[in-house]
């Protein structure tokens, strides 16, 4: 009797497939409800760190930030910049290799230096950044495979959100466990960037700076943390 | 640089950068006979110009150019050495773009902001008219950069307290479970 037992399996397709999605489900609400929330206990090892560095201004706000993080909690760390723009890790490996650690031993080995696509230029229209973006994101899902950061800290512009995204979902798949912290640049003092609204409304980032206090009225899961520069 | 031979009026530049942008119409604004008169009046002897990616050139005039005391202009689009023409700077006159801003504002040169009306999303007079607000700086358009030469008062600008990355770093280093030191 084939028939019946074709539907049988159809069943159990159906049955698994629904389980699947149920538990994906579940765990993406997990994802939702644990982030944002502090990591268990005291930590003594140290976090893989991804740095996104986003050109000019950005990347100057997170090398100040970067400049009084502890490297030795953070390591190693991985930059990364847009394949157009040749400051940005330039000015990384410069920071880098002027500091040494408490110890007084050069910290710059722990850093690598990565290059990806952009998911959109300065003036790029929305419509053609589409197709872009799908190139970027697909470049970045390779590096997220490679690099499974722990850490993640951004500041925008674009180049953040493909590998905030692909992060989340690693959180979904139990793939890694990362903790996102969006800053969001100087310049914005009324409204957030596209991608600081982005990681915001979706809850994608773990802990959300703004540098303006009006912006913190605003977005009040924002924290406002002062200027920076 | 600062004070030259004696009988000659100590050397004042005015710098203008466009970063690596393309704001011709700040250019445009800074090349008028009207402008560059107002600056020499203001006791301003050289202007220099860093025009980026623009297509509009200045015209350059040498001291020999024009009569005694009349201003000396120059231009180039780019240089790596940026922050030596801020530092010997007198006046700054800067595109919107927050890396010029902050650097002008830490060596403490009186700066005039300049948004760029041209750019697609334009959010950078936020953080130009925020600072004007506090009173660090002078914000402006093109079209209006002339009347600001003009009436504006360097002495009523305050001092920017260079800003602090301690407090988001404390934040990161809880959530994580780092115990402060």
């Amino acid at each position: 009797m084939p028939f019946p037992m074709q539907i049988m399996a159809l069943g159990y397709v159906v049955a698994a497939l629904t389980a699947l999605v149920l538990l994906i489900s579940i765990r993406f609400l997990y994802v939702v409800h644990r982030s944002g929330k502090l990591l268990h206990g005291k930590s003594q090892r140290s976090y893989s760190t991804l740095i996104v560095l986003g050109s000019g201004g950005h990347t100057a706000e997170m090398l100040n930030l970067l400049s009084v993080l502890e490297k030795d909690r953070f390591a190693p760390r991985f930059y990364i910049a847009a394949a157009t723009d040749n400051m940005s890790l330039q000015k990384a490996r410069l920071m880098e290799d002027s500091m040494s650690d408490a110890a007084g031993v050069k910290v710059g080995k722990t850093a690598k230096y990565l290059q990806i696509y952009r998911s959109r230029e300065v003036g790029q229209s929305y419509v053609t950044s589409v197709w872009t973006t799908l190139v970027a994101t697909t470049h970045a899902l390779y590096l997220m495979i490679q690099l499974r950061p722990e850490v993640i800290l951004c500041n925008g512009p674009g180049t953040c959100i493909p590998l905030c995204a692909i992060a989340f979902l690693f959180k979904v798949l139990g793939i890694r466990w990362s903790s996102i912290f969006y800053m969001e640049s100087i310049a914005r003092v009324k409204r957030l960037s596209l991608s600081g609204l982005l990681l915001y409304k979706l809850r994608v980032a773990d802990q959300f700076f703004v540098q303006w206090p009006q912006l913190q009225r605003k977005y009040p899961r924002a924290e406002y943390v002062g200027c920076l520069m | 640089m600062g004070e030259t031979e004696d009988g000659v009026r100590p050397q004042r530049t005015v710098f203008v950068t466009v970063g690596t942008t393309c704001f011709d119409a700040l250019v445009r604004a800074v090349g008028t006979r009207d402008f560059q008169q107002e600056l020499s009046a203001r006791g301003y002897t050289h202007l220099v110009i860093q025009m980026g990616r623009g297509t509009y050139t200045p015209k350059k005039l040498k001291q020999s150019d024009g009569e005694d005391g009349s201003l000396v202009v120059d231009y180039f689009t780019f240089s790596s050495s940026i922050a030596d023409y801020l530092r010997s700077a007198s006046l700054v006159i800067s595109h919107a773009g927050s890396g010029s801003i902050f650097e002008t504002l830490r060596l403490g040169k009186p700066l005039i902001v300049v948004v760029n009306e041209d750019l697609m999303d334009n959010h950078q007079s936020e953080l130009a008219e925020e600072l004007a607000e506090r009173k660090h700086l002078y914000c402006a358009r093109p079209q209006t950069l002339y009347k600001t030469i003009a009436d504006m008062d360097l002495e009523s600008l305050l001092p920017y307290v260079p800003g602090d990355a301690t407090p988001v770093a404390k934040i990161i280093n809880r959530f994580l479970g780092f115990l402060d030191d």
